[in-house]
């Protein structure tokens, strides 16, 4: 699926309980024009900056690193973060790829529970 | 389980259902005049930093070990409102010093609809303090632990926890997903959904604070539309929020805390906005007496002799904005 068909995707599902989630609404609210937001659902033009993603994901209730994904952009945050320790990350990820879903969880990092 | 991510706390029970998640943030606000008038929301003024205990395990106090959880800086001139956003319904318990900031019980890990002790998110947008009667609360204010200002304090006798303690229960997913499609068939009706829109303001030296009650605004905390069998009691997160005085903020973490929140007399001179919310026909709950029976920080102050408290000019908020479900209450100065 691409960027804009997932993204249109979501936000008919929301408008379809929700009237607020009309494209001029979303549009408004993210900061855009709607006939931009539109062609953007269309994949008629290219995604839009991290920054616009980001809202778009927070509107929708998405993840937002799974929209930056399907736009085929990686968080700032994220690129951060490999390009401080690239030798262990690029190694982390190859050795997660083949990890089912239920495993990777297991080691993501936890607020941890005490006593109290 | 619970994550941290971008100073939010993400709540998630995969084992319950997919769509089942939900964040909690906590958002800096002024502190409202304690001065027995009731204010409108005060804006909210950004997020707080959230950061692990485990990160700083030899600098916090050894008790926040033992506790887990995350802490967040905190002045004792500011004040503190807890902001929810997803779409799968939650039914959130809060308490402060491990004092039920809807009931004013003590700490129980157990759901109760008898009072009921919790909220309903995504129904209750935010949380500003203690309900202390029907549509009133008194705001979450940050003071140091040990000296007889917090709600923990005046109901325990005790200073032991500080802080703030949540726990999150999902709704079973049978009843979601029959939400979901009773939504779908009322698709003509217009629902809308937001998140919050509000504005933030306040100092000592000890390092764990607890909170207490401030000054008095306009908050309903709603009745439970779901019923108590809606909720799935078998699966549970919970985090301790552990507050550190922002003067150590630099001693624990090496990095500068937030700079101080303006007061509600510089934030109303400036012009700008205070918030109001209407939430339509949703029935709130009546609030409990001990909170409504506990004195306020500025009370307490002159019970101690210590004439009152400094920068608590009343002031008349306005612009006064009115918002529903699609507006948002953080606003950035």
């Amino acid at each position: 699926m691409t960027f804009g068909n997932h993204a249109r995707t979501a936000r008919e599902k929301r408008r379809s309980r929700n009237r607020a989630f009309s494209v001029r609404q979303v549009a408004r609210r993210i900061g855009v024009e709607p006939a931009y937001l539109s062609k953007i659902e269309r994949d008629q033009v290219a995604p839009p900056s991290e920054a616009t993603i980001r809202r778009l994901a927070e509107e929708l209730d998405e993840d937002p690193d799974v929209l930056l994904a399907m736009a085929g952009k990686v968080s700032s945050d994220l690129r951060e973060i490999i390009l401080r320790r690239p030798r262990l990350f690029a190694d982390v990820l190859r050795q997660l790829k083949e990890m089912p879903d239920h495993a990777i969880l297991r080691v993501v990092r936890e607020v941890r529970d005490g006593n109290w | 389980m619970i994550e941290l991510r971008e100073d939010r706390l993400v709540f998630r029970f995969p084992e319950v259902h997919a769509d089942a998640k939900c964040r909690i943030e906590f958002q800096r606000t002024l502190r409202i005049p304690d001065d027995r008038r009731h204010y409108p929301l005060p804006p909210g003024l950004g997020r707080f930093p959230l950061n692990h205990v485990d990160d700083y395990a030899d600098t916090v106090p050894a008790a926040w070990n033992e506790h887990g959880g995350v802490f967040l800086p905190m002045y004792q001139s500011e004040a503190l409102w807890l902001n929810f956003s997803g779409t799968y319904p939650m039914a959130v318990k809060v308490a402060a010093g491990k004092i039920n900031a809807v009931t004013g019980q003590g700490w129980t890990n157990a759901l109760s609809d008898r009072p009921q002790d919790y909220l309903v998110v995504p129904d209750q947008r935010w949380l500003d303090g203690f309900c202390v009667k029907k549509g009133s609360i008194r705001q979450f204010v940050a003071m140091p632990l040990g000296e007889g200002y917090t709600a923990e304090e005046q109901l325990t006798h005790a200073a032991e926890h500080g802080g703030l303690q949540i726990v999150v229960f999902p709704m079973q997913a049978e009843q979601y997903e029959e939400i979901l499609r009773e939504k779908e068939r009322r698709m003509e009706e217009e629902t809308p959904i937001g998140v919050s829109e509000k504005m933030e303001v306040y100092e000592g030296a000890a390092p764990t604070l607890g909170l207490a009650p401030g000054g008095l605004m306009f908050q309903e905390i709603y009745e439970d539309p779901y019923g108590f069998e809606a909720w799935d009691t078998s699966a549970r997160s919970r985090c301790f929020v552990h507050l550190l005085n922002s003067l150590q903020f630099l001693t624990v973490t090496g990095g500068a805390p937030p700079n101080m929140p303006p007061t509600a007399e510089e934030y109303t001179n400036a012009g700008l906005p205070w918030f109001e919310y209407y939430a339509g026909d949703r029935e709130a709950l009546h609030g409990a007496k001990q909170l409504a029976d506990l004195d306020s920080v500025n009370t307490t102050l002159r019970k101690k002799g210590k004439g009152g408290l400094a920068g608590n000019q009343s002031v008349l908020p306005k612009p006064v904005k009115k918002f529903g479900n699609t507006r948002v209450r953080t606003s950035d100065l």
